[in-house]
């Protein structure tokens, strides 16, 4: 873990950092990288990844409108509110 | 007269019913004891004496429903219609939910009152609650030999825990991804159960990582935990990781009988460094429940050693992808940056808190292209085997019993500066969540610094009820005193 990889990580995870922070997690991630590399010792050969405890196929259900009309709750928490639109900075020059 | 913040909640129940009390006394006894502890981030205590007066015309007229008019907190991290729910994060400082999360519904649903929103670790993420954007919680136990120094309530659920410890509500909702109910339970003296992944509704909990959080309860008593188990448990539609298992009734399973029981007891888990005391508490519940008439086995669990490892790339590489729904456009913090990207990369960089960009940052980093089949895809690997080490467990016993956390409270700021310390706080409990399966915390004794130590029985899938029968004879054999020991109470 080096200086250039936190940026690039903080890059991708869209992540604002100051020097201080990315110093700090130079050395911490170099430890929690360093810790759980310890996997690499166990014989994992023909074993199938577990993505989910849950046994049973997820349930299908019928592809219709259960409920609606709720374009005020969708907006209440707009941190910036412009005749029911979602306002952002200007994306096309 | 008794003091009514002291009540358990099946006695509450009967003096409610018995119209001995009233709910609105109840509530407000509870609302009148100050939180000195910084446990609450938002009180709701309006809100509480008029669902108190509700509950009390339900005891009038007979129509009462099973948790009326008890007090409860529930933790910031359940959605609460127009109430503000925080994560005790910066960047959802001002959000208040539209909708009601499943289980503060099935709550409401119950009659219960809710007092308020209780603080946390940040989305989850912590073992000591520390890392809350709305300050540290501190532990209500004062120790014996050190009653000035302050200690950690545990967490990430520390002000659940304290709340129910202290007496400030009879009992509180919290999640556990990695041991959030059962560690902070252990280190305040109390109840606290995470059920099998599934049994309880994830809709409307703000999310870390999906497929190990699950939510629960915290009580001052085994029987009061069943009781809220109970009320919050069950099939969701909402939910599809949600189990339509029966829904047993808890409260029967506490029949005092475990002659027979097969309690295995996991050598791995007898860790090197592990304190004496640590050590003196667990051979104690082995002896409690050997003299119940249950019987002793050593077990193995090969892969205990890994599951931390394996915890610390799963947990933050879903965490990582969870938490990118914060981007400041829809709702919670924004701060403007001269494009899109900018906007995203400063409103994250203000609105989250140190570990919360550690766990992203890592998470980010073992998904990226190139490490994605060395780390996340190995610990998916790994998890499979230590999943299947409790099933070839249980192939030799009903339920095991270890300690919940390697050590009692420590005192805040300690292990701040050490993520990895940190995080091995929670080495007993994480392989249960990575193998998706109940776990209970019982008190059972003190430390040499006067500070509680808690037991954790692990179930098998869906058995809960095996869970509750157990814990209730270490209870008994315990005899526990929590509130009427050394509790901090206000000048």
């Amino acid at each position: 873990m080096d200086q250039q990889t936190v940026a690039r990580v903080a890059a991708l995870a869209r992540l604002d950092l100051h020097d201080a922070q990315k110093k700090m997690l130079e050395t911490q991630l170099t430890d929690i990288i360093g810790f759980v590399e310890q996997l690499s010792e166990i014989n994992t050969d023909n074993i199938t990844p577990l993505s989910s405890v849950v046994d049973s196929e997820l349930p299908l259900r019928k592809d219709e409108v259960t409920d609606g009309q709720k374009k005020e709750d969708v907006l209440a928490n707009n941190p910036e509110e412009n005749e029911d639109f979602y306002v952002v900075t200007k994306i096309i020059e | 007269m008794t003091d009514l913040t002291h009540l358990t909640i099946a006695d509450a129940l009967k003096s409610l019913t018995a119209k001995e009390i009233t709910a609105t006394e109840l509530t407000q006894a509870h609302i009148d004891k100050p939180d000195i502890y910084n446990a609450y981030i938002t009180k709701t205590s309006e809100q509480a004496l008029e669902q108190a007066k509700e509950s009390d015309a339900r005891y009038q007229n007979g129509t009462a429903k099973a948790l009326d008019g008890i007090p409860l907190g529930i933790k910031d991290l359940f959605c609460t219609k127009g109430v503000r729910t925080t994560a005790a994060s910066k960047i959802l400082e001002n959000f208040v939910p539209p909708y009601e999360s499943t289980v503060t519904q099935k709550l409401l649903e119950s009659g219960s009152v809710f007092l308020g929103k209780t603080n946390l670790d940040e989305f989850g993420m912590g073992s000591s609650n520390t890392n809350s954007a709305y300050g540290k919680v501190i532990n209500p136990w004062r120790s014996s030999t050190t009653p000035n120094i302050e200690y950690v309530p545990g967490g990430s659920s520390g002000g659940s825990a304290t709340i129910v410890a202290s007496g400030l509500a009879m009992g509180a909702t919290g999640t556990d991804t990695g041991g959030s109910i059962r560690q902070p339970a252990g280190f305040c003296g109390i109840v606290g159960i995470k059920p099998t992944y599934g049994r309880c509704s994830r809709y409307g909990v703000i999310a870390y990582a999906s497929s190990l959080d699950q939510a629960g309860v915290f009580a001052r008593t085994v029987e009061d935990s069943a009781l809220l188990l109970h009320a919050i448990a069950g099939h969701d539609p909402k939910d599809s990781t949600s189990a339509t298992q029966p829904l047993p009734d808890f409260t029967k399973s506490l029949t005092g009988d475990i002659r027979g029981l097969k309690v295995g007891i996991p050598k791995e888990y007898r860790l090197k460094d592990m304190p004496e005391e640590i050590q003196k508490i667990w051979d104690q519940g082995a002896e409690w429940l050997k003299s119940a008439g249950a019987e002793i086995i050593d077990i193995s669990l090969p892969h205990t050693k890994s599951a931390l490892a394996a915890y610390y790339i799963i947990a933050p590489a879903e965490a990582s992808s969870n938490l990118a729904r914060y981007d400041g456009v829809r709702y919670g913090l924004r701060v403007e940056g001269k494009d899109l990207d900018d906007t995203y990369a400063k409103t994250r960089g203000a609105g989250f808190g140190d570990e919360v960009k550690r766990r992203i940052m890592t998470g980010t980093y073992v998904l990226s292209a190139g490490y994605y089949d060395a780390y996340y895809k190995k610990a998916q690997k790994v998890r499979r085997l230590i999943r299947d080490d409790f099933v070839s467990a249980y192939e030799q016993c009903d339920v095991i019993l270890t300690p919940t956390s390697p050590s009692g409270a420590f005192p805040i700021g300690e292990k701040e500066d050490d993520p990895i310390k940190m995080y091995l706080n929670d080495v007993f409990t994480v392989p249960i969540n990575i193998a998706g399966l109940p776990g209970i915390s019982v008190p059972a004794g003190l430390d040499t610094k006067g500070l509680p130590l808690g037991l954790q029985l692990i179930g098998k899938a869906w058995d809960e009820e095996t869970l509750f029968r157990t814990a209730d004879i270490i209870e008994k054999a315990a005899d526990f005193k929590g509130l009427t020991l050394n509790i901090r109470q206000a000048a």
